[in-house]
């Protein structure tokens, strides 16, 4: 097979977020190309936003995603608040950071429990796991510490999906002391299960370094997904957020509806593996304490992604308990604002990296331009690049079409792509 | 003799798939139940192997906006005894069709994109180009919407 001629397709790759599908090449035993192609159709969300009033643009634009819904309106809002000279309460920027933590939870529980667990024990699905043992408990875990994250999610944010409380300026509906209380004592209940999937994701998932790569992420002190700069990995450099434009080079993609991105002329990636990276010391004091897998970052094995949501789900954890249990919540007055002519960028952490929302307002609040830089577009270029990689280890290795195009798959989504946001994502097509 | 389950497809079109990601979330409190009562025949989001069989049910997430997109509905709606359109876009076309309403000359520099990718010119919802026998409004849907339509359809298929 090494020094064949053939092609690997794969049409519409499953347990991913959206519709992608992929073209690989071989040629005399060399990887000739690889194209990444998203198919989900272009909804075209940064033209439709203009005329828009700048109240009504978050939830708009969080129906980009389902998953990723809470993390459009946090950059949203965030655009908005910087264009127009707000400044949010500290309880506001709390519940914020409260309304992300459960996200993530719970985006990353959907990801590395329905997504990439099945992949560790050999089996298509979760639909597949044992009635019994080490597999059944297993999900039962995983299906508590979902739960877990939805109940926070839907006290603090009002919903899992599209959440109504955060708003430009305020965050409207406080959580009662009770509800607190009883999403304090969920959180503890899966604590030690979620230290447990850690360990499970140390131990058993793959390896495949690309050590030629940087990350961005937002670095801080307290490991927020809302508030901080923007640094790279390599260099420690800081990149001003309003300028990430001049920084980020799009790059138009023709055989996708998506675009790809790339830093100074190289590939780069965001994600949980970057903040990982970048910002492993500002965990939760409690996180850090009882595990020890935060010493295996920084890390340039791609599988890790995975292990850093395990770790960052833990992180979550800690820090809603601590805020739940120490923020004495109070209604506050909804704020008026004022519109006025202007130009903002909000950055934030989405689940799967980093989010930038460029923006313009005209006199009267209205939206007359945005543009959105998505984390999957910024990784697309380093997938591609990751995946010819792959293949060419593959036939060194002597696998066969089967076990190399489950090796792709395996890697694309441990990069967990959300081709909903960078328009959807997978089908591999061999030439 | 084997239980009978009911026959499930879940399939996304244009979307945001919010309504995917609320039906996963319900798997929290009836994955155990719904394993006992359902074949998940097609569900690209918890499996690899997805085949386009005969469904009692599918429910359908999205909007059309392709000929392609078109063609699989037609064939999932023959294979199908229910077909059910799940969430705003596939029940009303929006807010994936926002560009239905797009001023001429948006709509004109917009123009080259909806060709080089073969997108249809006006997005529609599932009943402009099938039957559809029952929706699920909203944007997302109501969980317990659609928790009351499965336990209807376990009813009409016979499902213990």
């Amino acid at each position: 097979m090494h020094q064949d001629n053939f092609d690997i397709n794969i049409d519409d790759m499953s347990k991913i977020e959206g519709h992608a599908s992929l073209e690989i090449k071989v040629r005399k035993g060399e990887v000739k190309g690889v194209k990444l192609k998203v198919f989900e159709n272009r909804r075209f969300f940064e033209l439709a936003v203009r005329g828009k009033g700048y109240a009504a643009v978050p939830q708009l634009v969080s129906r980009i995603c389902g998953t990723c819904s809470a993390a459009h309106l946090m950059c949203s809002i965030k655009c908005i608040e910087n264009a127009l000279g707000v400044v949010p309460s500290e309880q506001t920027m709390t519940l914020r950071d409260l309304t992300t933590y459960g996200v993530n939870i719970r985006d990353h529980a959907m990801h590395l429990f329905l997504f990439v667990l099945p992949d560790l024990f050999g089996k298509d699905s979760v639909l597949e796991f044992s009635d019994s043992g080490l597999e059944h408990d297993l999900l039962h875990k995983a299906l508590d510490i979902k739960a877990a994250g939805n109940l926070l999610s839907t006290e603090v944010g009002g919903r899992t999906v599209h959440p109504p409380f955060p708003a430009v300026g305020n965050f409207l509906h406080v959580p009662s002391k009770e509800k607190a209380k009883a999403v304090v004592a969920e959180l503890k209940q899966v604590r030690e299960s979620a230290i447990e999937f850690v360990h499970l994701f140390a131990e058993r998932d793959s390896k495949f370094d690309i050590p030629d790569i940087d990350f961005i992420a937002i670095s801080n002190r307290d490991y927020s997904f809302v508030n901080g700069g923007l640094c790279m990995h390599s260099s420690g450099y800081c990149i001003p957020e309003h300028s990430f434009e001049r920084f980020f080079k799009e790059r138009v993609v023709p055989y996708s509806q998506a675009s790809g991105f790339s830093f100074q002329g190289k590939p780069y990636m965001v994600g949980a593996l970057a903040r990982m990276n970048i910002n492993v010391t500002a965990l939760h004091k409690d996180t850090r304490e009882d595990l020890t897998e935060d010493n295996i970052f920084p890390s340039y094995n791609i599988y890790h992604n995975n292990l850093a949501q395990a770790i960052e789900i833990v992180h979550c954890i800690d820090t809603s308990i601590e805020l739940l249990e120490t923020c004495d919540f109070k209604q506050e007055p909804i704020r008026k604002i004022e519109p006025k002519e202007s130009e903002g960028v909000g950055v934030v952490e989405a689940p799967r990296g980093t989010l930038f929302y460029h923006g313009k307002l005209d006199k009267a609040g209205n939206m007359t331009y945005a543009n959105l830089v998505i984390p999957t577009a910024q990784n697309n270029v380093l997938m591609e690049k990751a995946v010819g990689l792959l293949v060419q280890k593959c036939l060194t290795e002597d696998k066969t079409k089967e076990q190399i195009q489950h090796e792709i798959e395996t890697l694309i989504r441990a990069f967990d792509p959300c081709m909903s946001c960078a328009t959807h994502f997978l089908k591999v097509k061999w030439e | 003799m084997p239980k009978k389950k009911l026959a499930v497809g879940w399939f996304t079109f244009t979307c945001s798939e919010d309504n995917t990601i609320l039906f996963v979330e319900l798997l929290n409190e009836h994955y155990f139940e719904w394993k006992e009562q359902i074949e998940f025949r097609h569900c690209r989001q918890l499996k690899t192997d997805n085949r386009h069989g005969k469904f009692d049910v599918a429910f359908i997430e999205g909007a059309i906006s392709t000929k392609r997109e078109e063609d699989e509905l037609k064939g999932i709606r023959k294979n199908s005894k229910k077909l059910v359109a799940v969430g705003a876009c596939a029940c009303t076309g929006l807010p994936a069709g926002q560009r239905n309403s797009f001023t001429p000359e948006t709509l004109k520099s917009i123009k080259p994109f909806l060709k080089a990718h073969h997108l249809r010119d006006k997005v529609v919802p599932l009943s402009a180009i099938v039957k559809v026998d029952d929706s699920l409004p909203g944007c997302p849907m109501v969980p317990q919407q659609f928790l009351s339509l499965l336990g209807r359809y376990l009813i009409e298929f016979k499902v213990e």
